[in-house]
C-alpha cells in the first residue's frame, strides 16, 4: 500500500502540470491545479498509513 | 517603508550587481553558515547523551561531503554557472528540467559576480537540506548511510530542485511561459532547502523505523526528551543570527534587491519566528498546563523556515501572521505524527522543516499580491510532492539495500557513539539502566 501511495503523488503532478497547459483561464486552471495537489494528498495519506507501525507488528 | 521586492518574470541573470552589493552579498554568505550551526546544535540537543558525538560529528560529515559532492557533479546538475540546461519541447512551451553546466566548477572564476554569490548561497543550501534529514533519524541512522545519503542528495536531488527553482528551469520560467506572477518564488531556500529536507526526513524515518522501545507493544508511545535543553535553545539564537545572514543573502542573490528593502527582509524574519515562538508557546501552555521547551524551540524554528519562503516578499503584518500560523501548527502536528501517526522524529524535522516551509511558501503566494503568484507556489509545492518525494523515496530505498540505514539492535542499546565512534560525548557521565526498554 505504502508504494501504491508513492505512485499516485506523480499522477497528481501531472494533472497540476496538465492544469498549466490546458486552461489558460484563471479560475479553471487553479481549480484543476487544486485536484492535482488533492490527489497528492490522497497519495500521501495512504503512503503514511502504509508506514504506519501496526500494533505487535514489527515494532523493534 | 519600502515595499517588499517582487519583479516580473525571470530573475536577471546577467543583472550588473554593484562592488558594494557584492561585498554585502558575500558578508552576509560568510555569517550564514550559523544557521547550519544552529540547526546541528539543536538535532544534537534533541538526540540522546548516549549519540551526541556521533550526531555532531555526523553533521560535520554531511556537510564535508556535500561541498565536495556539489563541486565534482552536483553544481553541474543545478546548471548555476550557466550553460542552457536540457530542454524538452511540449504545448507549444519550452520545459527546461536539468542543468548541464560545466564539471569541478568549470569557469568559477570568471562568473559574473551575482553567479559567484549563487555558487555559494548554493553550497551552503545543499549543507542544510542534507543536514536536516540527520536529526530524524537520530540514534539509530548509521553513520556511513548517512553520508551516502548526503551524497546522493548532493549529487542529483538538490540540484535538479535547484536548477527548476533557482537557476534557470521551468518553475522560475513559469511567469514568462504561463503568466503566473514571477514564477516560482523561493528566495530562502524553503523549497530548495527546508521542504525537500523535510521530506527527505520522512523519507528516512519510514526506512529506518522508529527507536527501540518507542512504540511499545502496550500502551502509547514512549517519550523520549531530547537529552540537553540548552544545546536546542542555544542553537535557536545562533540559528537566527544565521537565518538574518541567510535570508537577506537570498534577496540579493535570487531577486536581485536592492539594498533599501534589506532591512524589512531582517525585520520580518525576526517577526516569523517571535510570532511563531509565541504561538507555541501559548499553545503548549494551554495543552500541558505549561510551556514545553523543546516544542517552543521548534516553534522558533518553524517560523524561521516559514520566512524563508516570505521574508523578502511581505509586508511585516504578514510575516507576523505566517509565522503565528507555523508556531500553532507546529506542537499539533508533532504531536498529530507521533501519537497517531506513529512517525518518530526526534528533532521534529518533518514538521518543522517539511510542513512550515510548504505552509511558508504559500503563505508567499497569499501575500505576495502578484497576479498568478498564488498559482505558482502552488505548482512549486506540487513539483515537491509529486516528484521529489517520492525520487527520494526511491533513492533512498535502494540506498538502504546496499548501505543499510539502522543500526543494529546491539548498536542501539549501547548508544551511537560508543558503537559507531568507540567513545562518549560525556566520559564522565554514569550510565544508568534504560527504562524505556521493556
Amino acid at each position: 500500500m505504502k508504494y501504491a501511495g508513492l505512485l499516485v503523488m506523480p499522477a497528481g503532478f501531472f494533472l497540476t502540470i496538465a492544469a498549466l497547459v490546458m486552461f489558460p483561464d484563471g479560475a479553471a486552471r487553479a481549480a484543476f491545479a487544486a485536484c492535482g495537489l488533492a490527489v497528492e494528498a490522497m497519495g500521501l495519506a495512504v503512503a503514511v498509513r502504509g508506514h504506519m507501525v501496526r500494533d505487535g507488528e514489527g515494532r523493534p | 517603508m519600502n515595499a517588499p521586492i517582487l519583479s516580473t518574470g525571470a530573475a536577471p541573470a546577467v543583472l550588473v550587481m554593484s562592488e558594494a552589493v557584492f561585498a554585502l552579498g558575500l558578508a552576509l554568505l560568510l555569517v550564514s553558515p550559523l544557521a547550519i550551526a544552529g540547526v546541528a546544535l539543536i538535532n544534537t540537543g534533541l538526540g540522546r547523551s548516549r549519540s551526541a558525538a556521533q550526531a555532531l560529528v555526523g553533521s560535520l560529515a554531511i556537510v564535508a561531503i556535500t561541498a565536495i559532492v556539489f563541486a565534482l557533479v552536483g553544481a553541474s546538475v543545478a546548471g548555476v554557472l550557466g550553460g542552457a540546461g536540457w530542454s524538452f519541447h511540449a504545448a507549444g512551451k519550452s520545459w527546461n528540467w536539468i542543468g548541464n553546466g560545466p564539471f569541478l566548477l568549470g569557469g568559477f572564476g570568471a562568473a559574473t559576480p551575482r553567479t559567484q554569490l549563487a555558487v555559494v548561497f548554493e553550497f551552503l543550501s545543499v549543507a542544510m537540506a542534507a543536514l536536516i534529514p540527520w536529526g530524524s533519524g537520530a540514534d539509530r541512522w548509521r553513520l556511513t548511510a548517512g553520508c551516502a545519503a548526503a551524497a546522493v542528495l548532493a549529487a542529483f536531488v538538490f540540484p535538479l530542485a535547484a536548477h527548476w527553482i533557482w537557476d534557470g528551469g521551468w518553475l522560475t520560467a513559469l511567469g514568462i511561459n504561463f503568466g503566473l506572477g514571477a514564477g516560482f518564488l523561493d528566495p530562502g531556500g524553503a523549497a530548495t532547502v527546508h521542504a525537500l529536507g523535510g521530506l527527505s526526513a520522512l523519507v528516512v524515518v519510514w526506512i529506518a523505523g522508529p527507536r527501540r522501545g518507542k512504540f511499545p507493544k502496550e500502551g502509547l508511545s514512549t517519550a523520549m526528551p531530547g537529552h540537553n535543553a540548552v544545546y536546542v535553545l542555544f542553537g535557536c539564537f545562533v540559528a537566527l543570527a544565521g537565518w538574518l545572514a541567510w535570508n537577506a543573502a537570498g534577496a540579493i542573490v535570487w531577486l536581485c534587491a536592492p539594498l533599501s528593502t534589506l532591512p524589512l527582509t531582517v525585520v520580518n524574519t525576526l517577526l516569523c519566528a517571535s510570532s511563531a515562538l509565541a504561538a507555541t508557546f501559548a499553545v503548549t501552555r494551554i495543552r500541558f498546563g505549561k510551556p514545553d521547551a523543546s516544542l517552543c524551540a521548534n516553534g522558533w524554528l518553524a517560523g524561521l523556515v516559514a520566512s524563508s519562503a516570505c521574508a523578502a516578499l511581505v509586508m511585516p503584518g504578514a510575516a507576523i501572521f505566517i509565522g503565528a500560523i507555523a508556531g500553532v501548527m507546529t506542537p499539533l502536528l508533532v504531536e498529530l505524527f507521533e501519537l497517531a501517526l506513529s512517525i518518530d522524529d526526534p528533532s521534529g524535522a518533518i514538521v518543522v522543516h517539511g510542513a512550515s516551509a510548504l505552509w511558508g511558501i504559500l503563505a508567499a503566494g497569499l501575500f505576495a499580491h502578484a497576479a498568478g503568484q498564488f498559482l505558482a507556489q502552488l505548482v512549486g509545492i506540487s513539483a515537491l510532492l509529486g516528484v521529489f518525494l517520492p525520487l527520494v523515496y526511491l533513492l533512498f530505498a535502494s540506498l538502504n539495500r546496499i548501505v543499510s540505514f539502522r543500526v543494529d539492535p546491539d548498536g542501539e542499546r549501547i548508544g551511537m557513539d560508543l558503537h559507531e565512534l568507540g567513545g562518549g560525548a560525556y566520559p564522565e557521565f554514569v550510565i544508568h539502566r534504560d527504562e524505556s526498554y521493556r
